[in-house]
């Protein structure tokens, strides 16, 4: 069954001699939730615009439910999209607005109006159809989005950026609701955002792209526990990039920092230069030296309540660290040590 | 091209099977020449062999020529009806279009009236095209934007490419077309000896055009110098009280800006000549100021006012709001927050203005500089009443085609020489403040005040502003005034028979209108009815392509739709007789070459005002409409269209207004039949017939602002309330 699948062959995208997606292929599996994550202009706009056919490919073949769709545009796609600004109709009511898709194709009135009370009851907003979307809130009008985008039962609903126009706790529980709506309907879903955090939160499968083109994929574990690259390391989740040489002796790593030898159980990565990746959460401080440590000082000490952020200066360089709160925390001037646990590390190439 | 989209093709094939349609019935049902007493009056379907004989039914009876088209139909049938695949299809529709177009365009252009230009054809002869013609010319031109859609460049929508060809279409043989006779008729040698190169440029450079004798004081300039002097003496002053006004407006708390605005609107509905002549009334040799002075202190009655000054001043009092409205944009457009910034770095308001606010406005400065300059050269209504002795370009352009000599090549050359002019501004402007834009608006909130004015400067443009705006509203009133009574300057007494003698109606045995005016009255207003709709239709339209759509060869087809902007009215003018007065396209004397020179004449303003308008429509709104399965036409209408209400609006009123007081082009076109109001009244003050000239502008005036608040009341009320929520929520 390959409905609601998305596949792109080497698909590239150029607007005159700039290139916004180099040679991609991708395969999405049906009724999956994948975001395209990445910094602002690393092309998952367009990879999401490309599908919408918003945009026309330059080379390559996309399809959709195993159909090429590289040359169809954007009106006969079976593909929904939730935009960033919403895109209500200002001068429609709230049922025009979702029933708009379903007039468009001429189905009786009725059943337009019918169909679009069901999709706002999906989203939580059944008796809200007379309003207009200026009398909304924001949370309200992006469910709106929503449900105008999944009356008509697209293979594929994409979202792009949806909760950006909200405050941070709004977010939380909107991502939620879309995350359920999807699983429930089944849909395939391509969501694109700029936030890592809401992109592990919602996905089944991430593609974090970089300069137009995929830095790696996976599901929001793999890319947190094994990262493929500094990159990955540092935009997912915070990570400390230590500069360490890799020699590889028998079944384990073992890595020199700073002239000191450690064993570390880790995929195997080069002999040579390379970076540690040490989360900020995983650097214990202690006052005295015990084993292995490297004598730091505390240069920054943030108090967030349930946590405690130090910004450290090392022989290894600038080390950020989050411990719990204690009643006697370290103080900037402090000399400390900082200590890991060599099963925690992670090494990507330098 | 397997699994290639299922709906394109059967779209394709569905609109290329209606156009074929629509142009074969074109071609063998309606009269293919114009009919006498014009198409509406329906009288040719009496006469089907003769008057309103088709296409087809003139094929048979010998104008062979006239097949030619079919092969486009035939071509296209193939394509339709055959089972090929979507791109053979397509192309063989592009290959129907172009042959079947270029067949047609080459018989219309090859038999004229008194024969064939190549012997080719015998004696064969036709007159100039009609109804069947232009709905075959539709059809074919339809097939191969359909085609060209279907070739998989672009998204593949049928209506984009059908509107771009269309708009094309219509600018190719409206303004292109026309201005190629104006090129070709400058390269004619003298005494019919055929055309050349050799006789052009000495033309083109000749010192009687370009003379500078005036500045040695000893003789005439030529009228391409005079037209620069009051080009760059009209910019810079209107730019300067342009600026001092929007200062005013917007920098200080002058309690009367409403009647400013005012201001703004008066020169939008006043026919050009009438501040001439309003001036005249005041400073003529007989004119009140001038009697006055004369009478007081025993000035000397000269006649200044005709010459450089005279024109000088009324295109200042002309084109001042002009500069005014393009300038409170400017000002209105350097963000608070930089001069908050300057002052809070100790900089006082003085040079806040001077190091901060000013060069942030210089752009806008050159722009309205360049306006006032190309409205000047293009002015023609001032220097017609004004000018005396002091030729400029349109009046030299004028007298070429009506003059007791009429030397067509002449005026061609002069209207290069014009156009090279108001080109070269014209391209300044776009390609050098295109870049230079900084203006600071942006879709965020800016809070904060702008920066009040120092003082000295403040009184500044208050001493210059106040007088002049006090002095603007004096030439109104006295036009209002100058209506009423006897003879201006002579007889003061109150009478209301000029507007009798303009609009009299007498009730014997029904309602005659016997008014001298009447006839250009309806004419002028019926036209500028029928024009307004289609003016903001196209305008419109090639906004929306120009904002909305991505296309090849976008960028030629933005610079060539601009270009009406930079064609001065006299020169459309002369182009249209040139290119319009005999077949394939024979139109003067009729109604429909005034709304055809008005559409394209004014395309401009409603292309400008579209753009605005869409700009401020968050694109994602057309996105979600496609998106959820609507075409771009269904987007156009049920998303874009309401939400452009104002827009519409104003494209609506300033393509009336504008077709009402126009003259320029209209006085090349007007006939007999039909007569304009402003070529009307241009007779009237030829004669010196004063009173009856300024009765009839004021009712002008007066039936413009009504037809202004009208059309504001009809549409506005219903979709200004929108407009404070265009912005996708």
């Amino acid at each position: 069954m390959t409905k609601g699948s998305v596949r792109f062959e080497a698909v590239t995208k150029r607007f005159g001699s700039v290139v916004a997606l180099k040679p991609l292929t991708l395969d999405i599996a049906p009724g999956t939730l994948v975001t395209l994550l990445g910094p602002s202009g690393c092309g998952k706009t367009t990879t999401l615009r490309l599908i919408a056919g918003l945009e026309t490919a330059s080379e390559g073949r996309i399809l959709i439910g195993g159909q090429d769709v590289t040359h169809q545009s954007a009106t006969y796609r079976r593909v929904s999209m939730v935009f960033q600004s919403y895109a209500l109709f200002p001068h429609m009511s709230v049922a025009e607005n979702v029933g708009y898709g379903l007039s468009v194709k001429r189905l009786p009135k009725a059943q337009v109006r019918e169909r679009a009370e069901e999709g706002l009851a999906l989203v939580g907003l059944a008796g809200f159809g007379k309003r207009l979307p200026s009398e909304l809130s924001g949370g309200q009008q992006q469910r709106v989005a929503v449900a105008r985008a999944i009356v008509l039962e697209p293979e594929v609903l994409l979202l792009d950026e949806p909760l950006s126009n909200l405050d941070a706790k709004l977010r939380r529980h909107v991502r939620e609701e879309i995350r359920q709506i999807q699983q429930r309907l089944g849909l395939t879903a391509v969501y694109v955002t700029h936030d890592q955090e809401e992109a592990m939160a919602v996905s089944d499968r991430i593609i974090v792209m970089k300069n137009a083109e995929i830095a790696q994929e996976g599901s929001p574990h793999d890319l947190y526990d094994r990262p493929a690259s500094a990159f990955i390391a540092d935009f997912i989740g915070d990570a400390n990039l230590i500069d360490v040489e890799v020699s590889q002796s028998g079944a384990d790593t073992e890595i020199a920092l700073l002239g000191r030898r450690l064993r570390v159980a880790l995929p195997p990565v080069p002999n040579g230069a390379a970076k540690m990746v040490l989360r900020p959460h995983q650097v214990r401080l202690t006052r005295d030296a015990q084993g292995f440590a490297l004598p730091a000082e505390v240069t920054y000490a943030a108090y967030l309540g349930n946590q405690i952020q130090y910004t450290l200066d090392s022989e290894a360089g600038r080390i950020f660290a989050i411990c719990a709160p204690v009643a006697a925390p370290f103080r900037p001037g402090d000399g400390v040590h900082v200590t890991f646990d060599p099963a925690d590390v992670r090494l990507v190439p330098a | 091209m397997t699994g290639q989209a299922p709906f394109g093709t059967f779209h394709m094939t569905r609109t290329a099977g209606l156009w074929l349609l629509i142009g074969l019935a074109g071609y063998a049902l309606l009269p293919w020449y114009m009919v006498a007493g014009g198409f509406w009056s329906l009288r040719w379907i009496m006469a089907p062999l003769g008057d309103g004989a088709s296409g087809l039914t003139h094929s048979l009876q010998g104008k062979v020529w006239l097949a030619l088209p079919l092969t486009g139909f035939a071509i296209a049938a193939v394509a339709v009806l055959g089972r090929a695949s979507q791109l053979t299809t397509a192309r063989l529709l592009v290959l129907a279009g172009t042959v079947g177009l270029a067949l047609l365009v080459a018989q219309g252009l090859l038999v004229l009236r008194d024969g064939p230009r190549l012997a080719l054809l015998g004696t064969a002869s036709q007159t100039g095209m009609g109804a069947g013609a232009a709905v075959t010319a539709t059809g074919l031109l339809f097939l191969l934007t359909t085609g060209i859609s279907s070739l998989g460049r672009g998204r593949g929508d049928a209506f984009v490419t059908g509107l771009v060809g269309l708009v094309v279409a219509l600018v190719a043989v409206f303004v292109f077309y026309p201005m190629a006779f104006v090129l070709v008729r400058a390269f004619e040698l003298r005494d019919g000896a055929g055309f050349g190169i050799s006789q052009f440029l000495p033309r083109f450079f000749d010192p009687n055009v370009w003379g500078m004798a005036c500045f040695r004081g000893t003789g005439y300039c030529g009228p391409a110098i005079n037209s620069v002097a009051l080009g760059v003496m009209t910019g810079a002053g209107t730019t300067a009280l342009g600026l001092a006004f929007a200062l005013i407006f917007t920098r200080t708390q002058f309690r009367a800006k409403r009647l400013l605005r005012v201001l703004t609107i008066l020169p939008i509905i006043t026919p050009p000549f009438v501040i001439g002549l309003a001036l005249i009334l005041l400073f003529g040799r007989s004119g009140t100021f001038t009697t006055f002075f004369a009478d007081a202190f025993g000035w000397e009655k000269t006649r200044w006012l005709y010459g450089f000054w005279g024109v000088w001043l009324a295109q200042m009092l002309s084109f001042t709001p002009i500069a005014f409205l393009v300038l409170i944009g400017v000002v209105e457009g350097v963000s608070p927050s930089m001069e908050e910034a300057s002052q809070t770095l100790d900089a006082d308001r003085w040079q806040t203005f001077r190091f901060v606010s000013l060069p942030l406005m210089r752009p806008g400065l050159a722009n309205a500089f360049l306006l006032g300059f190309i409205e000047s050269l293009a002015d023609f209504g001032n220097p017609l009443v004004l000018g005396g002795n002091f030729n400029v370009l349109s009046t030299e352009i004028y007298f070429a085609i009506v003059g007791t000599i009429a030397d067509p090549a002449k005026a061609a050359i002069l209207s290069l020489v014009l156009l090279s002019l108001t080109l070269s501004a014209f391209v300044i402007q776009r390609r050098w403040l295109g870049k230079k834009n900084y203006a600071t608006v942006t879709g965020k909130a800016d809070s904060g005040r702008n920066a009040a004015l120092n003082p000295a400067l403040r009184a500044v443009c208050y001493g210059v502003a106040l007088p002049w705006a006090a002095f603007t509203m004096i030439v109104y009133a006295l036009i209002v005034f100058g209506s009423f009574v006897k003879l201006w300057g002579v007889n003061h007494t109150f009478t209301l028979e000029h507007y009798k003698r303009a609009f009299a109606i007498t009730i014997r045995n029904g309602v005659h209108f016997t008014g001298a005016a009447w006839d250009s009255y309806v004419t002028t207003l019926t036209i500028a009815a029928i024009a307004a709709p289609l003016t903001a239709a196209v305008g419109l339209a090639t906004a929306y392509l120009l904002v909305r759509q991505t296309f090849t060869g976008k960028a030629v087809f933005e610079f060539s739709t601009m270009l009406s902007f930079a064609i001065p009215g006299t020169v459309i003018g002369v182009a249209y007789v040139m290119a319009f007065n005999f077949p394939p396209i024979e139109l003067t004397a009729t109604a429909t070459i005034l709304i055809i020179a008005f559409v394209f004449r004014n395309m401009p303003v409603g292309v400008r005002g579209g753009i605005a308008a869409l700009s401020q429509l968050d694109k994602s709104l057309d996105e979600a409409s496609i998106m959820l399965g609507a075409n771009s036409f269904t987007t156009l209408r049920r998303v874009i269209l309401p939400l452009m209400g104002p827009a519409i609006l104003a494209a609506l009123t300033y393509s009336f207004v504008r077709a009402i007081t126009s003259v320029s082009a209209v006085i090349f076109l007007v006939s007999a039949r039909h007569n304009m109001a402003t070529s009307f009244i241009v007779g009237r003050v030829e004669n010196g017939e004063f009173g009856i000239a300024i009765a009839y502008a004021t009712v002008l005036i007066v039936t413009m602002l009504a037809a202004i608040l009208a059309l504001q009341a009809l549409i506005g009320r219903r979709t200004l309330r929108r407009a404070d929520r265009v912005e996708a929520p």
